[in-house]
C-alpha cells in the first residue's frame, strides 16, 4: 500500500509525548516512526541499548513506550534482543503463546551502543540469525555523557575527545561504515535512512526490515542539536542538506542487492552541511580551507563506491 | 527410585538441565564449566529436550541474553568459570536488580595473574556482592541436588533472584563419582514449571523493564532486593525441607560435622570439606574434640546461624580458598568473623587462605590447622590471624 503521511500520522502514538528528550532531538522522531512501521495489530517488545533515549523515554516511574520494552545495558541491547527472540521461539513451539499472534522484536541504540561498545554483541546477533531489527540512531558521538567522539563521528568533527584548538582540526579519523559491515553480515535487509520529508523513506525501510525474518538493520543519520550545535529547529535541514551532499547517502540492500533510494537533482558541497553546525565551524577559518576539500574528496570517493554498488 | 550412576559434575549439571529442560539456554565456552553446554547440545542434537539453544559470542552475551529470555517469560540458564564469570559481572548485578532468576552454574576456577585452569573461588566470591544467591557443594551428589532446587529457590515469588550453583573446577566438574539421580518425571515434578506474573511477551499487558531510577526511587528498589535475600532464608530451607520428603537426603545453610561438644573448628567450603572431614576422624579418634562447618549457602549469608554453631568453640579457623586482597583475611573470614561479633562469647578465629589456582589440600594440611587451633584453645597465642598455606618457602 502506498504511503500516505496522513494515515500514518492518524495512527495512535506507540511513543508518547512526555519523555525527556531534549527540544530537537532526533531521536524521538526516530522512535515514534519506528513505531509507526509496525503494523498495528501487532505488538513489539524493544530492547534499548544506554544512552539519551533510555534514561529519557523511561525514566521510574514513566514510560513513554506503549509496548513491551527492556534496558539491560550499554553493550548488549542485541544480546538482550536474542534472548527474548529465543523465548519468543521457545514460548511459541510450547503453546504459551498464540501461534496467530505476531510480536515484533526490535533493538535501538546510538552509535555509541552500536558502532562501539554494542558491535560486539550487534555482530554476534546477527551471524546467528536473530529475527530481529536492529535500529541504529547515529547522531555522530557520545551524546549521553556529552559529545564524545565515537567511531561514528566524521572526520574534522570537534567532540569533547577531540576539540578543535590550535594543533587540532577536530576527529582525525574517517567514520567507521557500519551499514557496510552490516551488509557484510549477510543481513537479508540493511538501510541507510534520515529524518526528512514525509518520512516516506524512513517508514518504508523500517517497515520492510521489520517485516523481513532474520537480522536486519537501519541505520539513522539522527542530528543531535546539544552536539551538533546548530538551532533546535533546523534539524530536518541538516537532514536533507546531509543526503544532498551525499555524506549521508540513502539506500537499502535487499539480499546483498544494492538500492539507491534517492539521487540528488543536483549534488551539493559539503559545506552545505558542515556550515550548518558549530561542531565544523573551525573548518571554516582561514589556513584550515584543505579540510574542506579533504571532506569533500572523501565523500565523493564513498559516493563513487555506492554508485558501482548499485549499478 | 532412584537411579545409582557414576558421572562428573559437569554432567550431573548437565543431567539435571536435561531433566528441567528450560525455555533457553546461552552458552559460551570456557574451561572448566565448558562440558554443560556440551552434553546439552548433545541433548539437543538427539531431540532428548527441545530448549532454544544459543550459542552467543561472550559470557556477557550469555547472561544478556538471558535476562531478555527471562525477561520476556522464559526459563532461561547458562553456565561459566573464571574470566567468564568476571566479563559477566556488570550484567550479574543487572540480573539481581531487575529480578530475574536466571540459574548459573559456575564451575569455580582461578581467575588470571597467572592464567591459571584450576580450582579456586576467586570467581565466584569476586561475584559474592552481585545480587546472586549462591550454592556450593562438595560432591557431585550435592551439585545435581543443588541445581534441582536452584529454580525453585530463585522463581519463588517472595525472592525473584538470580542463583549460582557452583562447583569444585575439575575437582568436582570432571571427577567421576557415583551419584543418586532421580527419575526425570519425579524431577519436573518436584522443579514445576515457570510461570511469571508479568512479562515481556503477555499480550495483554505491555511491561517496561529496566528503567532510569533517580535518588528518589533507586535506594527502595535496592532496599527490595536487599529483602528479597533475606527472604531467600526461609525459601532455602523450605525447598530443602521439600526436597528431602522427596528424594530423602537432607540440606541446610551449612553441614555441621561432629560440631555438638567441638571445641576447635574449621568452617570451609566444598570439596576440600571431604578432606577436612578425614582429619576430623582421626582426631577424634584420638579424643580431640574437633568438627567442621562446611558452608552451602554463601548468598545470603547464615549468619545468625553459623555464629549459633560456632559459639561454645574455642577456637575456629575460617578456610579461605581465595584471596581478597583486603590484607586482613580472605572473604569466608570477614563474612564470618562479622557474623560472631555480637555473640557473648566468640571464639578465637583465625584465617588460612589455601588452595589458590588447584594447589593440594591434604589431610595433614588440614591436621596442621587443627594442631595450631589446639594449642590456641588451651591459652597458647594467637599469632598471626591472617596466613597463607600449602605456598613453597622463599
Amino acid at each position: 500500500m502506498a504511503y500516505n503521511l496522513k494515515e500514518e500520522m492518524n495512527k495512535e502514538e506507540r511513543f508518547h509525548s512526555g519523555h525527556r528528550l531534549c527540544a530537537g532531538c532526533g531521536a524521538g522522531i526516530v522512535c515514534r516512526a519506528m513505531m509507526r512501521a509496525v503494523d498495528p495489530d501487532d505488538k513489539a517488545v524493544i530492547c534499548n541499548a544506554t544512552g539519551c533515549l533510555e534514561v529519557s523515554s523511561f525514566q521510574y516511574p514513566y514510560t513513554a513506550w506503549e509496548d513491551s520494552y527492556i534496558h539491560t545495558a550499554f553493550e548488549n541491547a542485541s544480546a538482550t534482543a536474542s534472548g527474548v527472540e529465543a523465548a519468543y521461539r521457545a514460548m511459541q513451539r510450547r503453546g504459551r503463546i498464540p501461534e496467530d499472534k505476531h510480536t515484533k522484536i526490535l533493538a535501538i541504540g546510538g552509535d555509541g551502543g552500536t558502532y562501539d561498545i554494542g558491535f560486539q554483541s550487534l555482530s554476534g546477533a546477527f551471524e546467528r540469525g536473530h529475527d530481529f531489527t536492529y535500529f541504529c540512531y547515529d547522531n555522530n558521538a557520545y551524546m549521553n555523557t556529552g559529545t564524545q567522539r565515537s567511531s561514528a563521528t566524521p572526520r574534522f568533527a570537534s567532540a569533547t575527545t577531540t576539540p578543535s584548538g590550535s594543533e587540532s582540526v577536530g576527529k582525525k579519523q574517517v567514520q567507521k561504515d557500519l551499514t557496510q559491515i552490516m551488509v557484510a553480515h549477510g543481513s537479508p535487509y540493511v538501510a541507510q535512512t534520515t529524518l526528512f520529508g514525509t518520512m516516506k523513506d524512513f517508514h518504508e525501510k523500517a517497515h520492510r526490515a521489520i517485516y523481513t525474518e532474520g537480522p536486519t538493520f537501519v541505520n539513522v543519520l539522527t542530528p543531535c542539536p546539544r552536539g551538533w550545535q546548530y538551532p533546535a529547529d533546523e534539524l530536518i535541514d541538516i537532514c536533507k542538506a546531509a543526503i544532498d551532499t551525499c555524506i549521508w547517502p540513502l539506500y537499502e540492500v535487499v539480499n546483498g542487492e544494492y538500492r539507491l533510494t534517492y539521487e540528488p537533482k543536483k549534488k551539493l558541497p559539503v559545506e552545505e552541511f558542515m556550515s550548518k553546525q558549530g561542531r565544523f565551524k573551525h573548518c571554516f577559518k582561514p589556513g584550515n580551507e584543505w579540510t574542506i576539500e579533504a571532506a569533500q574528496a572523501y565523500v565523493d570517493q564513498k559516493w563513487e563506491e555506492l554508485l558501482n554498488k548499485c549499478r | 527410585m532412584s537411579i545409582r550412576e557414576r558421572m562428573s559434575g559437569n554432567e550431573a549439571i548437565a543431567t539435571a538441565m536435561r531433566q528441567i529442560n528450560p525455555d533457553v539456554f546461552a552458552m559460551f565456552p570456557i574451561t572448566p564449566s565448558t562440558e554443560i553446554p556440551q552434553y546439552f547440545a548433545q541433548y539437543v542434537a538427539d531431540g532428548k529436550v527441545d530448549t532454544e539453544f544459543i550459542c552467543v559470542e561472550s559470557e556477557h552475551s550469555s547472561l544478556s541474553a538471558c535476562l531478555g529470555a527471562e525477561a520476556a517469560g522464559a526459563r532461561a540458564i547458562t553456565a561459566t568459570s573464571s574470566a567468564g564469570l568476571s566479563y559477566m559481572n556488570e550484567v550479574l548485578y543487572v540480573a539481581g536488580s531487575l529480578r530475574l532468576p536466571v540459574v548459573l552454574a559456575v564451575a569455580c576456577r582461578a581467575l588470571t595473574g597467572p592464567i591459571n585452569i584450576n580450582h579456586d573461588y576467586s570467581d565466584s566470591l569476586a561475584a559474592r556482592d552481585s545480587g546472586f544467591i549462591q550454592l556450593y557443594a562438595e560432591n557431585n551428589q550435592e551439585v545435581y541436588d543443588n541445581y534441582l532446587m536452584a529454580h525453585r529457590i530463585a522463581e519463588h515469588p517472595s525472592v525473584r533472584l538470580p542463583l549460582m550453583v557452583c562447583e569444585d573446577g575439575f575437582i568436582t566438574s570432571h571427577a567421576i563419582e557415583n551419584i543418586e539421580l532421580e527419575e526425570d518425571e519425579k524431577v519436573k515434578a518436584f522443579v514445576g514449571e515457570y510461570r511469571p506474573e508479568h512479562y515481556l511477551l503477555k499480550e495483554e499487558n505491555p511491561l517496561a523493564v529496566g528503567p532510569y531510577g533517580v535518588s528518589g526511587y533507586y535506594m527502595e528498589a535496592r532496599v527490595a532486593q536487599a529483602e528479597a535475600m533475606k527472604n531467600a532464608k526461609s525459601v532455602i530451607l523450605e525447598v530443602a525441607a521439600d526436597f528431602e520428603k522427596t528424594f530423602g537426603r537432607s540440606y541446610g545453610f551449612f553441614e555441621s560435622y561432629r560440631m555438638e561438644d567441638a571445641e576447635i573448628a574449621m568452617v570451609i567450603m566444598g570439596s576440600s570439606a571431604g578432606t577436612a572431614k578425614a582429619c576430623v576422624d582421626q582426631l577424634r579418634s584420638e579424643g580431640v574434640k574437633a568438627g567442621l562447618v562446611k558452608l552451602r549457602v554463601f548468598r545470603p549469608f547464615p549468619g545468625e546461624e553459623l555464629a549459633a554453631v560456632l559459639q561454645n568453640c574455642k577456637a575456629v579457623a575460617i578456610m579461605d580458598k581465595s584471596e581478597g586482597f583486603s590484607a586482613m583475611g580472605g572473604p569466608l573470614f570477614a563474612e564470618t568473623a562479622g557474623a560472631c561479633l555480637n555473640l557473648e562469647h566468640h571464639p578465637r578465629m583465625i584465617d588460612i587462605v589455601y588452595g589458590l589456582g588447584g594447589r593440594d589440600f591434604t589431610v595433614e594440611a588440614a591436621r596442621s590447622v587443627y594442631d595450631r587451633l589446639a594449642g590456641i584453645a588451651a591459652g597458647g597465642e594467637l599469632g598471626p590471624v591472617y596466613t597463607h598455606m600449602g605456598q613453597r618457602e622463599r
